[in-house]
């Protein structure tokens, strides 16, 4: 086969929904960081599935279709979280924080520790931690998908990140990458350089 | 008692070591298998759309 002088378009008039299985172990991956649990998280995605499947006349061409599906996603948590609501309701986490146990303390912080506190988070915090932290995408438009403004998803960034840091006890000079081989002294010694 | 800037320097380390926890948590996840009932269910549902 010979390659086409120029690069075709890639954004053809291609089907969304012939796209959806490249998302699905994104989407996977997201439900599993709001329910932290892997059948509640299957059923999760398995609705997102459905309901962007009749729903795609209302994707807009062209946008991010990871976007818009993280957002279906999302939003069916929250409602079906709504409807069965019982539990005590914590955004903040401060009730779940206050019964963490804390690491050991030597210095070094295990993986499980940082997933023991990140279970801890209430899904608001955990949602956003992933979205503008893990997943990659800008403040911007994870205030597209949460349905606030820019300066919340800041603000609840940053508590998120706050209760993590109080849960671990995570403090100036401590390293908590359990493979320290030098990487995360460097990051330290680039002062506030990159603090945006 | 810190100063300013060391107060911000250590928020900054500590956002990123965040950071980075948080991506292999979020890594780990995408690196377990799709289960195959959401490639059967992508399949049922086309084959309905086809069939109307």
């Amino acid at each position: 086969m010979k390659t086409p002088s120029k690069t075709a378009p890639e954004t053809e008039i291609r089907d969304p929904r012939d796209e959806l299985p490249e998302h699905l172990g994104a989407l996977r991956a997201f439900a599993l960081s709001l329910t932290r649990n892997g059948a509640s998280a299957d059923d999760l995605v398995q609705d997102t599935i459905v309901k962007a499947w009749s729903n795609i006349d209302k994707f807009e061409k062209g946008t991010n279709l990871r976007a818009w599906l993280f957002t279906i996603l999302r939003n069916t948590f929250y409602s079906d979280r709504r409807k069965r609501k019982r539990e005590v309701a914590d955004p903040d986490g401060v009730h779940a924080a206050s019964l963490f146990e804390k690491p050991a303390h030597d210095g070094r912080l295990a993986m499980s520790d940082f997933v023991r506190a990140f279970d801890q988070l209430s899904p608001e915090h955990r949602e956003v931690l992933t979205l503008v932290g893990a997943s990659g995408f800008s403040y911007e438009e994870a205030a597209g998908m949460m349905s606030v403004a820019v300066g919340t998803v800041k603000s609840r960034a940053n508590r998120a990140r706050a209760r993590l840091a109080e849960m671990l006890e995570l403090e100036e000079g401590e390293d908590i990458m359990s493979d320290s081989d030098g990487n995360s002294m460097a990051v330290m010694g680039r002062s506030g350089v990159a603090a945006a | 008692m810190y100063s300013d800037m060391a107060d911000e320097k250590s928020k900054s380390s500590i956002k990123e070591q965040i950071n980075a926890n948080l991506k292999r948590v979020y890594e780990e996840a995408l690196q377990e298998e799709v289960p195959d009932r959401f490639k059967d269910l992508l399949a049922q549902l086309k084959a309905k759309e086809s069939g109307k």
